[in-house]
């Protein structure tokens, strides 16, 4: 058993999401940072399906109560055990021990994944914490217990988060660029603002100008799309997305994890995809 | 025979125009077939008022899809009738029957009487947006949303009509309630009214 110390402003559940519902209105969910999730799932011996902890900004602290082998992936943040600062990636946790992931300094979300996966009652084939429907376990507050599971899988190997603070992203137009008249997006930075979050990054910078004005039906959009409401500045989808949308999508950007680490303050700027 | 738009949405995702909500659907039903058949490999089938998206497909499945045939809209492959019991007691009621031009029991008539189909689903899981009313019978959204609608309100919103299935901010004119539980984890499908579903309103 686990039990938390310090929960920090949002540390959610976190697993690969919640595939296959978008047609009955449920956000696909799961880590922002799926390739921290992947990095910190593998270094424990777990297969990639395993829930872990995301944490937001300010990390989080955990009691175990019984021995564990924990990795700490994502976000850089200093990492502690029992108040001592430690060094690698995969922690050994004694039982009764305090393991404490701090604050963030490059990045904004952490991923702690415990030998054996968080283990939850899976809500529609998955365990994530989806902050825009509800579904899932609720965000973690202290003294929150969690299980501990049984999964295995060979110790395996994964790319670390990529973390900067000047982002340039990969973009395809469409499917309604032809709603807009402008450049802004590929001449001009735009710079995350803190209204970002599971939701969606939302942009601050030159507004796009639109071609077409008026409202667009509703339809489907997907992860990493570019939405333009009224007011012309972009705000890109990330996994507790809606499953349909009434502004017009100019593009989709290509890979939104490096979007996870991105704190506010960022730049970002879009390269043109063909 | 009509040539289809087909856009690209990113690198694995697919945005088919169509005409009207009818189209879609049957868009849809062949859609799911084709999965069904293992003719299509696709993660999410989405349809919305006018479009349906596939997310997860090769994108070389465009050259495919504009050589399958149109389906047909006209043929009525019926989807399952669910009928949800309604108090018609909503606080908009009024305001709706004097956009409609006709008296209170009039509107919860027409109401009644109309077979919805739902058209897609989206703003939180199991609300579906119900067509049937047709243009002649839309209605503004509220200017100012209310911070709350209790969990299986009945609203109205544009031509279409929905149903909250849990309690949450809205905007939609509200002209009923039910009981109904819309939106259940247990449930395969976790949703009561998805895609294609036929609805009837009926007076509880």
């Amino acid at each position: 058993m686990i039990t938390v110390v310090r929960a920090g402003p949002l540390t959610t559940i976190q697993d690969q999401g919640r595939p296959g519902y978008a047609h009955l209105g449920v956000p696909r969910s799961g880590a922002l940072d799926q390739r921290a999730l992947r990095r910190a799932n593998a270094l424990v011996g777990n297969p990639p399906s395993a829930a872990a902890l995301e944490t937001t900004l300010l990390g989080c602290a955990l009691r175990f109560d019984e021995p564990a082998r924990v990795a700490v992936a994502g976000a850089q943040a200093v990492v502690k055990l029992d108040k001592v600062p430690v060094e690698a990636e995969v922690i050994e946790v004694p039982a009764g021990s305090v393991l404490d992931v701090g604050r963030a300094i490059h990045g904004v979300r952490s991923y702690v994944a415990v030998d054996g996966g968080l283990d939850v009652e899976p809500v529609l084939g998955s365990r994530s914490t989806d902050t825009l429907s509800g579904l899932g376990p609720p965000k973690l507050v202290n003294g929150t217990t969690l299980a501990v599971g049984f999964l295995q899988s060979p110790l395996g190997a994964a790319d670390k988060s990529d973390i900067s603070g000047q982002l340039e992203l990969g973009v395809w137009l469409g499917p309604r660029d032809d709603w807009f008249s402008g450049r802004e997006l590929f001449d001009t930075a735009y710079e995350v603002t803190p209204m970002s979050n599971r939701v969606g990054c939302r942009l601050k910078g030159a507004p796009l100008t639109r071609a077409r004005h008026g409202e667009m039906a509703s339809e489907g959009v997907v992860l990493g799309a570019i939405q333009v409401p009224a007011d012309g500045q972009p705000l890109i989808f990330l996994a507790d997305h809606p499953t349909t949308g009434g502004y017009p999508v100019v593009g989709v950007v290509d890979d939104v994890t490096p979007l996870a680490q991105a704190r506010p303050g960022s730049t970002v700027r879009f390269r043109e995809l063909h | 025979m009509v040539l289809m738009r087909v856009r690209r949405v990113g690198a694995s995702a697919l945005l088919i125009e169509c005409r009207g909500g009818e189209q879609v659907e049957a868009w849809r039903r062949e859609l799911w077939r084709r999965r069904e058949a293992g003719e299509l490999q696709v993660a999410e089938i989405v349809p919305g008022a006018h479009t349906i998206l596939l997310d997860g497909v090769d994108p070389g499945l465009v050259q495919e899809l504009v050589t399958w045939p149109p389906p047909d809209s006209i043929s009525r492959d019926q989807g399952p009738l669910v009928e949800v019991p309604t108090v018609f007691d909503g606080e908009d009621l009024a305001d709706v029957a004097r956009i409609w031009n006709v008296s209170g029991p009039e509107a919860i008539d027409l109401l009644a009487g109309t077979e919805f189909t739902v058209a897609f689903c989206g703003f939180a899981p199991g609300f579906a947006y119900m067509r049937g009313l047709g243009e002649k019978f839309g209605v503004p959204r509220l200017d100012t949303p209310r911070p709350r609608v209790p969990t299986g309100s009945v609203g109205l919103a544009g031509e279409y009509c929905g149903i909250y299935p849990t309690a949450s901010p809205g905007g939609w004119r509200l002209v009923g309630r039910t009981a109904k539980t819309l939106f259940d984890v247990r449930e395969e499908p976790p949703a009561l009214l998805g895609p294609g579903t036929r609805v009837r309103l009926v007076p509880a």
